[in-house]
């Protein structure tokens, strides 16, 4: 049997009722193991005005690199209780904050590693299909090689790089239009 | 060469565009820029786990979460979640948001001239079983107007959310009723280009479900996207 998968709809305007319930934004607990880091910005029109009704999702590799999934099947310690997703909506001018730890590095294609990064799922009013997105760290050497940015073209790649704000606070900016356009993916 | 994990692409024609001016939102808020099309990693093909400790069976009665019986006509939406191969999606999550029976919702952006039941929130969330089934036992949605263009008025519909294996089978759409005369003047609903993508998300009338002297039942299959049915290589 061979089936079709269903078509995307907009979250809408009132997707609180039912998705708040699971609302993270405190994606590590304080037994987890890592660098902690805040990560803190804004999601942007074409006007550059917040987008008060959106949501952002994450999900993470802990900082040794593993999922908390069964189709990692990597020897890498997991800690009891990570889940490694986060939900966080945005607020009324647009911003959206977590706390969490940086993952470590996880195998990309032909098994290299990919630079730590967290991958970003956007809902909102206004978006008839949810775009894709990653936050990878400032500074960290392996963002050089890794096989996604370098997908990106260059000039693009800085919108996917979290800048530095204060010790252990990362902004990062979802910017839906114009000349600093984040780059979403298609995978 | 590297392994792909394989997920199909989506096929032309059954997913919205991100631009569609009949949805005048969509015009400050859909990426101008190509996507950048990337290979399908570990990152991508795990994602959250969610399990029936999560939800309680209370959470997919949206007629029980209150002291008294919400207004309306009670309703039984169950279905199954699938992978484009048919198989089942067995323990995942669907949640699910929708109006009260006249159209509101208990929502502070909500304006809408039309009464707030005390007795329903319109949230309910459960996890599939091991044949990928899933049920809610709610009320019928009603449908209310929205600003969008003049006399714009949204078919009645519920919100399902769901997250399927991976991080990249995340899907939300909403389920509709079937003959319902606003579907073909709904931009949300014609943002899929092709007839049969969107007619897949009407729901149908299920007998065979419905409980006599008690409630109509609707019936409303979701399509997660699946694995190509071989892996295939990729340069």
């Amino acid at each position: 049997m061979r089936l079709v998968a269903s078509g995307s709809q907009t979250v809408g305007p009132y997707l609180h009722i039912g998705l708040t319930w699971l609302n993270t934004d405190r994606i590590a607990g304080p037994g987890m193991k890592g660098e902690r880091v805040v990560i803190q910005g804004r999601l942007l029109d074409g006007d550059g005005v917040g987008v008060s009704d959106g949501l952002v999702e994450i999900w993470q590799a802990n900082a040794a690199g593993r999922y908390a999934h069964p189709a990692d099947r990597q020897q890498k310690a997991l800690e009891k209780g990570f889940r490694g997703f986060g939900r966080i909506p945005t607020d009324a001018r647009g911003r959206f904050r977590f706390s969490t730890v940086k993952p470590g590095r996880v195998p990309g294609p032909g098994g290299k590693l990919q630079a730590p990064h967290l991958n970003v799922t956007v809902f909102m009013r206004g978006l008839l299909k949810q775009l894709s997105t990653r936050i990878y760290f400032p500074g960290d050497a392996a963002n050089a090689q890794d096989p996604l940015l370098h997908r990106v073209p260059a000039a693009r790649r800085s919108t996917l790089v979290a800048r530095r704000r204060a010790r252990g606070v990362l902004e990062w900016n979802i910017v839906l239009q114009g000349r600093d356009e984040t780059v979403f993916f298609d995978f | 060469m590297a392994k792909s994990y394989g997920y199909r692409r989506f096929l032309r024609g059954t997913q919205p565009a991100y631009d569609f001016p009949f949805y005048a939102s969509t015009a400050k808020r859909h990426p101008t820029r190509p996507l950048v099309i990337a290979p399908q990693t570990l990152s991508e093909i795990t994602g959250p786990v969610f399990g029936h400790d999560d939800v309680k069976p209370t959470d997919s009665d949206l007629t029980r979460q209150h002291r008294g019986e919400p207004i309306g006509e009670r309703i039984i939406v169950s279905g199954r979640v699938l992978e484009e191969s048919g198989k089942p999606v067995p323990h995942t999550l669907v949640e699910v948001w929708q109006a009260n029976a006249a159209g509101r919702y208990p929502h502070k952006a909500d304006r809408h001239d039309a009464p707030l039941d005390p007795n329903f929130s319109g949230a309910g969330r459960t996890v599939t079983d091991a044949r990928g089934r899933y049920q809610f036992i709610t009320i019928r949605p009603g449908e209310y107007p929205w600003r969008n263009h003049y006399n714009a008025w949204r078919p009645a519909h519920i919100h399902f959310s769901l997250f399927g294996r991976a991080f990249l089978t995340r899907l939300v759409t909403q389920m509709y009723f079937p003959g319902d005369p606003l579907l073909t003047l709904d931009p949300m609903y014609m943002s899929i280009p092709d007839a049969k993508a969107r007619r897949r998300l009407v729901s149908t009338f299920d007998l065979e479900h419905t409980v006599p002297e008690h409630a109509l039942a609707y019936r409303f299959d979701i399509v997660l996207r699946g694995r190509e049915a071989t892996p295939r290589e990729r340069a």
